[in-house]
């Protein structure tokens, strides 16, 4: 590592001192005000703080936080690794995250999709993994197609290595215009936002995995990598079963992706993979919640995207509690709850609440689930028979239960 | 299967404009109708795939600036909406879908893009972002209740001589006048997710109305206890 500039050590050593103070006061983990208060001190910090390390930049619509954690698990088999564990995806996030490991010689950072083209060009990541894009909170997120155009842009011209999802047409399109491109066979469930081609709007025809526009030349490139179950197919043909702690397709797709970034690292899939079994749980994602002998299983999701995967995980034998709210960071508008198909959790007793709930009732009403209301989470819970539950709750729902329980793990 | 007596729900290009819930509207649809004993089928009609001309109710929904063009281009063409439209179908137009149904709208650098003529209306970029919970007071001649909704859009949406306001806002923008949404015969246009007929029970209940007459009264708990508490978290006191 180079000596960062006296200025740039100042203030990310203030930076430092306001995350401290913001945690010891309570009033969150600290990732976010550290790097504000960095950053109007330097406001080239984020530039300096990423010189001389190699960085993964990690953006999706669902699944950053998890394949963040994935990355970086893998790649401390080399050295330090500086990230932003707790979700902090914007430029103050990343200040923070680097100057807490200044001597990282790596990085791995979590990136909202929108900030993805500033934070690229800021740090001249070498390497960025491509996830996913559906639609997500409209009200305050920007468009799926723009956001997409904008990493086009971002990628073109410069020497980024790309680890991509090829199975999700609008990353493909994304990603293409980087000089290389590792594709990746990850999957998509969700594909209610990618039946028109990226390029030309005409219609994508699907066969399994493979697509192709009928009307243009775009088409899904042919994937290096790929999901085949439950193991991981890697560019040598040679398959790893996962056998990952984290349940759920969904997080075997994440699971190959970050196999493929740490190979770009120099990281091979036998040391890699251990790594990625360790991890058990992600910012309180899949983790258990105990109280008077119900053991409640929380799983996050914050779009329709994500609602098909938490149902891809929860357990049919099992009662299910569904809380929902529209606070800022959750979108404010619950049209959304629409475009999720509620029917598959017909014959389960299921239980309701969330600032939001009546909602989520008339939804699952007209989709003929029958269901209980409660006041709140704690009442939901008090309900179910002593043993498991699975608990499905989007952004601030799922913050408050983790709060009310304590926020360990 | 296809039936003559049933209910024909045609929800136009779900694959380019059905981004914000808009499958709700023909959950509800569907629903209102089966829970009073008549036999719905719906048809979801691709991008690239004609308009049915012998729907009964027209759906089309909300998306973004590329899809809404595509999605005007592709209708233009196949004429199949303005067949039913001529015929005495009925439509429910919303957000991006409202706008097309114009004479001229905004493109994603707010360039004017030629609409469908299905409304005599034109839209064009505004200002800055409508976002958030709309409460208004509808066209006393439909006999509806208060419309209660969430709008997200940037439109700016003039209504000519040929149709009339749908309601007057009371919270929101709307078409940027005062006014939200607009109707003219069996067509209403609204800028209203939610989406809007499960927030608007009646409104769904009109659409059913004008294609089948009188409806027998529903249980309608769930929905009411919805639209008081959006009504009561949004209106002054």
């Amino acid at each position: 590592m180079t000596q960062l500039p006296l200025r740039a050590q100042l203030a990310s050593a203030l930076g430092r001192s306001a995350a401290t103070l913001s945690r010891m006061t309570g009033r969150g983990d600290g990732s976010v005000i550290g790097g504000r208060v960095g950053l109007m001190l330097e406001p080239d910090l984020l530039r300096k703080l990423a010189l001389d390390r190699r960085l993964a930049l990690v953006s999706a619509t669902n699944g950053k936080t998890t394949t963040t954690r994935l990355i970086t698990s893998a790649l401390l088999e080399l050295g330090e690794v500086a990230t932003n564990a707790f979700g902090a995806n914007m430029p103050a996030g990343h200040v923070s995250a680097l100057s807490q490991h200044k001597d990282a010689p790596y990085g791995v950072l979590e990136v909202d999709e929108k900030y993805l083209p500033e934070v690229l060009d800021t740090t001249g990541a070498s390497v960025v993994c491509l996830m996913n894009l559906s639609r997500d909170q409209m009200d305050r997120a920007a468009e799926i197609w723009l956001l997409a155009q904008k990493w086009r842009r971002a990628l073109s011209g410069k020497p980024t290595h790309v680890i991509a999802n090829c199975d999700d047409p609008l990353v493909t399109w994304g990603a293409s215009t980087a000089a290389k491109v590792t594709w990746v066979a990850g999957g998509q469930r969700w594909k209610e936002d990618s039946w028109c081609c990226p390029e030309c709007g005409g219609p994508l025809d699907r066969k399994d995995a493979d697509w192709a526009c009928r009307e243009c030349t775009f088409h899904r490139p042919e994937p290096q990598w790929a999901l085949d179950g439950e193991a991981a197919v890697d560019p040598r043909g040679q398959r790893w079963v996962l056998d990952i702690q984290l349940p759920g397709l969904a997080n075997r797709s994440n699971a190959v992706m970050a196999l493929a970034v740490a190979e770009a690292f120099g990281l091979p899939v036998e040391r890699a993979l251990p790594r990625l079994r360790e991890v058990k749980s992600v910012a309180g994602r899949y983790t258990t919640v105990e109280r008077d002998g119900r053991q409640a299983r929380l799983l996050l999701a914050k779009n329709p995207a994500g609602w098909l995967e938490a149902f891809d995980v929860a357990d049919p034998q099992l009662p299910i509690i569904l809380s929902v709210n529209a606070q800022g960071p959750d979108g404010r508008d619950t049209s959304w709850l629409w475009d999720v198909d509620y029917r598959i959790l017909r014959g389960r007793p299921v239980f309701v609440t969330g600032e939001r709930r009546l909602d989520l009732a008339l939804r699952l009403d007209v989709a003929d689930v029958p269901f209980a209301i409660c006041g709140s989470f704690s009442e939901a819970l008090a309900m179910q028979p002593p043993g498991r539950v699975d608990v499905i709750a989007n952004y601030t729902a799922f913050q408050q239960i983790r709060s009310e329980f304590g926020r360990a793990v | 299967m296809p039936s003559d007596s049933a209910l024909r729900i045609v929800w136009i290009y779900p694959d380019l404009l059905s981004t914000y819930g808009d499958q709700g509207n023909v959950l509800v649809l569907e629903q209102r109708a089966q829970r009073r004993g008549i036999e719905t089928e719906t048809v979801h009609v691709r991008s690239a795939d004609p308009v049915p001309e012998s729907g009964d109710i027209y759906l089309i929904g909300g998306g973004e600036d590329r899809p809404q063009i595509l999605a005007t281009q592709r209708l233009r063409r196949d004429g199949g909406l303005h067949r039913a439209i001529a015929g005495g179908a009925a439509m429910l137009a919303v957000c991006a879908g409202y706008q097309i149904m114009g004479s001229t709208f905004g493109g994603e650098e707010g360039q004017p893009v030629d609409g469908i003529g299905l409304l005599d209306i034109a839209s064009s970029r505004g200002p800055a972002r409508a976002v958030g919970e709309l409460v208004a007071e509808v066209d006393s001649a439909l006999g509806l209740p208060t419309l209660t909704g969430f709008e997200n859009h940037m439109g700016v949406t003039r209504l000519g001589p040929g149709v009339k306001p749908l309601s007057r806002t009371v919270v929101g923008v709307g078409n940027g006048d005062g006014f939200e949404g607009c109707y003219a015969g069996h067509v209403v246009g609204t800028y209203l997710h939610g989406p809007a007929l499960a927030r608007n029970p009646a409104l769904a209940d009109l659409l059913l109305a004008w294609r089948v007459g009188d409806l027998a009264p529903l249980d309608d708990t769930r929905y009411e206890q919805l639209r008081q508490e959006r009504l009561a978290a949004v209106l002054p006191r």
